[in-house]
């Protein structure tokens, strides 16, 4: 029995360390600034011990009926901590700190209450300094061999959500074995006169042994199915895509939208693709909306395809003159999240919630077949063309089907991937643009996060560039938005074939260099 | 998904977590079936003609009997013409005969064929025809027509599976033995030879339609050996050749290599030489629905232009001919009375052995000639899926998807040609030529086996490149074709059949795809084409 307590000192002082690191960890990937999460969590973690031991003088009998409990509730709260906190903080913007230091101090205090516990029960057994002296080394282990585990093997393989649930099982582990310990152990009378109710403290009844078995049995079960559930799994394995933190993350029937954070660096991911960075968007949707939209002093009507995080939306709201904005985009929980959350939308100025702008839920092919509507400006901002059914989009049957939709002297902005690393692509959707009988004025701007990045307008007559911004774009003006439409040597046109619907030579050429990029 | 809604609509037997035995693999997943058929017990009635005796006599100048492609072909070619005064009978609900369709809530879907090569210069009523259904855009003379572009196959067009991954294309090629990709290039280039061929009269070797074909005795005398035999006196014996081949035969004529002329099974690689301004040779045209697309526009074209001439429910159930004349009785089985007609010009354009059993007085060459032509049975099935099938790839679904070494011929994915950015709910429409036995034998156990049990094969079929297949299943229909087509075997260029049924002349002239023994669009065209012509001319 000695033995196996000291054993369970060893685990129970591994698991209370790596609750503390998991909170750690997790609250600094989420919130950033990671020496103020590590100190203020170990802080209330220590505190909170302290808080336990001082507790655990009020408890008088049934020590080990106490131990096992405690046990058992740790596993359920340390196991769930990570869980909890990455719920709490994807769903509930507000009370994350509270309920991070709530875990952190409730898991602290038991684990507080477990040492004085084990050490009273052990009193029995052996003299008061072989106790203090044991106990206490197994602690001390305990906590060294995950503090080494904890950074080079468990967050990098398992992801945190994993571990905590790993160590919630090892502790209710350890309360199943306290119980077949307890339940065998017979009174032990003692040795240097304790008080008699300490006698049969090591001792479960075995009524008490069974409801106690039952619990954490049922805890066991919960644990492990979190432990299995393919849910955790698929954030687990954006934990190692992402390098930075996950603040939300959802798969809904069209994409998979995630938004990592690393300090005040917003970054939103389809599908595994980044689509923006807070840093430096300005300069990717100055360049999709302004050189257009500069030189339509009429235009009235706006229609955006794709573009449902309201960026786009943002800067046309920017023009005084627009009466209407229409956002078609597949997905609602995308442009929900855009007009909901107060991080995301303090990023689109709230431009989805404008009285000028209606978003429509649909599929953009299926809304321009069955909408008479024209526009004066048409926003164009799909994903790239990285499948047959996106290439689609980018094809002569579709700039056919936008051509109806387009004003007299409406201009259509088509985000076109890079003219840099994706040239053929590029130059393919100039050239199947132009097939369809639109002018087109390729132009290109550079955004740190995509590299340099391309666009095309496309129009009925001769596009020329403004010579004044009635709105000023942050990252260039009159005089150097003309070089935006000049195109080095390296990105200059090159033949290529149309995008039609029965070659989808586009997605070829797409997947063909942009595989070279990332090899 | 709202379970009850859909309990409530079908009537129908429902597979609940069905749990086969007899071997096959298990099918767990719960979803709707429904059979269907061409009105076969109606049809059937002819053998017994129990029909009310005739209430009234008609008169018309031409009566075309038979909705199918060859009868709206001939209707068609009539209005062209000038010609209105004549009426088409169809036995089934729809007009559309073998190119039937379908529709659910998400999409329209094909009963029957579903494709058309791109039509090469000859085929000048078919494209005539594409023009004047808004189909073939321009340049219907030129080597190259453009095309309507959301008609020609959307990239990527075809795809197989075999040994455990899908490769774009249907050519196997990945896995083959020393020398066999040696023998494509071979069978690519024979094929091209006969593509360029010309005869003295510039007629092609392989034209579609066939009637046009070259009557060189060069080529003509491979109808005296069947495509297998031929394939292998060629030196080609490389596996996935004459998996290849094969395929071909069955997906044209729903017969095995061995079973087809030769002739016939070149003409099925050696026809297709039409053009597109608009997209590559290989490119075919076909539409969510297949050839029921063209079907159910020729029929509004022929109703804005002469309305009411199409009835549809309508079966001929006695044909007698006379010197100038023809009549016939059509049994309106929707209000369960008889109609007798009498015109100047009947257009059989439903099978020849649908007509050997309505005409009293035909020549006495006529049935034993058309006795020998054998139809072969085809089961189709469309199956409704929450999403779309789910593979390892590496080649993603295509239009048309083909199973290496399967009984069937694969399937179509009917949302190919939507122009959807997310592939959500879609049908597949499974084709499965019930070839290598007597086609008799065939549509016996194709008619007589629960239908139960042919979901089930289907079903372990698709289960190899799709093992999840049966959990999106929403719902399996079911087409049983008793006589898809006829079947053109070795020697079918001069049998009697054809001479039988071309000869036909006087009131009665023949206008169905029989009458080449093929039964293809173009063929279908070209015979009602003909027979429309021939009653004009008188």
């Amino acid at each position: 029995m000695r033995h196996a307590l000291l054993f369970s000192v060893f685990v129970v002082a591994s698991c209370g360390l790596a609750y503390e690191l998991i909170a750690a960890a997790l609250s600094s990937y989420v919130l950033g600034d990671s020496i103020t999460q590590f100190s203020t969590v170990i802080g209330t973690y220590l505190f909170a011990m302290g808080v336990g031991s001082w507790l655990s003088r009020y408890i008088e009998r049934g020590l080990a009926i106490r131990f096992v409990q405690i046990e058992i509730l740790v596993g359920v709260i340390g196991g769930f901590s990570a869980l909890i906190l990455f719920l709490v903080f994807a769903h509930l913007a507000g009370p994350f700190r509270l309920v991070l230091y709530g875990l952190v101090f409730a898991t602290g205090m038991l684990v507080g209450l477990e040492i004085p516990l084990i050490m009273r029960i052990l009193r029995h057994e052996l003299a008061f300094k072989d106790v203090v002296s044991q106990v206490l080394t197994f602690d001390y282990l305990g906590a060294l061999a995950v503090s080494l585990a904890f950074p080079l093997l468990l967050a990098p393989h398992l992801g945190l959500m994993r571990t905590s649930m790993m160590f919630g099982v090892f502790n209710v582990l350890v309360a199943l074995w306290a119980i077949k310990l307890f339940g065998r152990a017979v009174e032990v009378p003692a040795a240097n006169g304790a008080p008699p109710e300490q006698r049969v403290s090591a001792a479960l009844p075995p009524r008490a042994a069974a409801f106690l078995r039952a619990q954490a049995i049922i805890a066991l079960l919960l644990l492990t199915a979190g432990f299995f559930s393919a849910d955790k799994l698929t954030a687990l394995a954006e934990e190692s895509i992402y390098a930075d933190q996950i603040i939300y993350a959802e798969s809904t029937p069209y994409q998979r939208i995630v938004v990592t954070r690393w300090r005040d660096d917003i970054r939103l991911h389809l599908n595994g693709n980044l689509q923006f960075s807070s840093q430096d968007e300005y300069r990717y949707h100055d360049a999709l909306v302004h050189p257009a939209l500069a030189t339509l002093p009429g235009a009235k009507r706006v229609l955006i395809l794709g573009g449902g995080d309201g960026m786009a939306a943002r800067e046309v709201l920017r023009y005084p003159q627009i009466e209407s904005i229409t956002l078609v985009d597949l997905d609602p929980r995308m442009t929900t999240l855009f007009n909901t959350a107060p991080m995301l939308t303090a990023l689109n100025a709230n431009a989805l919630a404008s009285p000028k702008v209606k978003v429509v839920n649909q599929d953009a092919l299926v809304w321009l077949e069955n909408n008479p509507d024209m526009f004066d400006l048409i926003l164009i901002d799909f994903p790239d063309p990285s499948n047959f059914a996106l290439g689609k989009l980018y094809s002569t049957a579709f700039y056919r089907m936008l051509e109806k939709h387009l004003a007299a002297t409406g201009l259509a902005v088509i985000q076109s991937t890079s003219p840099y690393y994706a040239r053929k692509s590029f130059w393919c959707i100039v050239a199947t643009i132009e097939d369809t009988g639109l002018t087109t004025a390729p132009y290109h701007a550079y955004v740190p996060s995509f590299g340099e990045w391309g666009y095309i307008i496309a129009g009925r007559g001769r596009f020329s560039p403004p010579a004044a911004f009635p709105v000023a774009p942050r990252s260039f003006d009159a005089q150097s938005v003309k070089g935006m439409f000049d195109f080095s040597p390296d990105m200059a046109r090159l033949p290529v074939e149309i995008n039609r619907l029965n070659n989808q030579v586009l997605v070829r050429y797409f997947e063909e260099e942009w595989k070279r990029v990332i090899r | 998904m709202d379970r009850r809604h859909f309990l409530s609509a079908l009537s129908t037997p429902l597979f609940s977590a069905c749990d086969f035995k007899n071997g096959a693999p298990d099918i767990k997943g719960e979803f709707a079936a429904d059979v269907y058929g061409p009105a076969m017990a109606l049809g059937h009635r002819l053998r017994t003609q129990d029909f009310p005796a005739p209430t009234e006599t008609r008169k018309l100048d031409i009566a075309i009997i038979g909705g199918g492609v060859a009868g709206l072909s001939a209707a068609w070619h009539l209005v062209k013409r000038g010609v209105k005064q004549f009426k088409l009978f169809e036995l089934e609900d729809t007009l559309g005969g073998n190119a039937r369709a379908g529709k659910s809530a998400v999409t329209p879907y094909p009963w029957g064929a579903h494709y058309l090569p791109l039509p090469p210069q000859e085929a000048v009523h078919v494209r005539q025809l594409l023009s004047d259904l808004g189909v073939l855009k321009s340049g219907i003379g030129s080597a190259a027509p453009l095309y309507d572009e959301t008609a020609l196959v959307h990239a990527p067009q075809d795809r197989l599976y075999r040994g455990g991954l899908w490769q774009e294309g249907i050519l196997p090629k990945n896995m083959l033995a020393p020398g066999e990709a040696d023998q494509y290039q071979r069978f690519e280039e024979l094929i091209e030879r006969y593509k360029q061929t010309r005869d003295l009269f510039g007629a092609k070797p392989f034209a579609l339609p066939s009637l046009l074909s070259s009557g060189d005795l060069r080529t003509t005398a491979l109808d005296a050996t069947d495509m297998r035999r031929w394939l292998v006196g060629q030196g080609f014996d490389s596996p996935a050749l004459h998996w290849y081949v094969d395929y071909g035969c069955r997906d044209d004529f729903g017969s095995l290599s061995r079973d087809t002329s030769a002739w016939a099974g070149m003409h099925y690689f050696a026809s297709r030489s039409g053009q597109a301004q608009n997209a590559d040779a290989h490119s075919v045209l076909t539409w969510p629905e297949g050839n029921g697309f063209l079907t159910r526009r020729t029929g509004e074209w022929l109703q804005e232009r002469v309305p009411g001439a199409c009835t549809r429910n309508a079966l001929c159930t006695k044909l007698v001919t006379g010197k100038g004349f023809a009549e016939f009785d059509i049994y309106h089985a929707a209000e369960n009375r008889s109609v007798r007609y009498q015109a100047k010009r009947v257009l059989w354009a439903a099978p020849s052995f649908v007509l050997a059993r309505v005409w009293h007085n035909p020549p006495a060459a006529f049935r034993p000639a058309v006795a020998g032509i054998e139809t072969v049975p085809w089961l189709v099935a469309n199956l409704h899926l929450r999403e779309p099938p789910r593979d390892t790839g590496p080649a993603p679904l295509a239009w048309d998807n083909v199973i290496y070494n399967s009984n069937a011929l694969g399937y179509v994915v009917a949302t190919h040609q939507t122009m959807r950015r997310q592939a959500g709910a879609t049908v597949l429409t499974y084709y499965w030529p019930h070839s290598g036995e007597a086609p008799a034998v065939a549509r016996k156990r194709l008619m007589e086996t629960p239908w139960a049990e042919w979901i089930k094969a289907i079903l372990a079929d698709l289960r190899r490149p799709h093992p999840d297949l049966a959990k999106s299943l929403e719902r399996v229909e079911l087409w049983r074709w008793g006589h898809a087509m006829p079947q053109p075997s070795p020697g079918f260029l001069t049998a009697p059949a054809r001479t039988a049924l071309a000869g036909l002349k006087g009131s009665l002239i023949f206008a169905h795809s029989d009458l080449s023994g093929m039964s293809l669009f173009e063929e279908a065209n070209h015979a009602g084409v003909r027979a429309a012509a021939m009653a004009v001319r008188g």
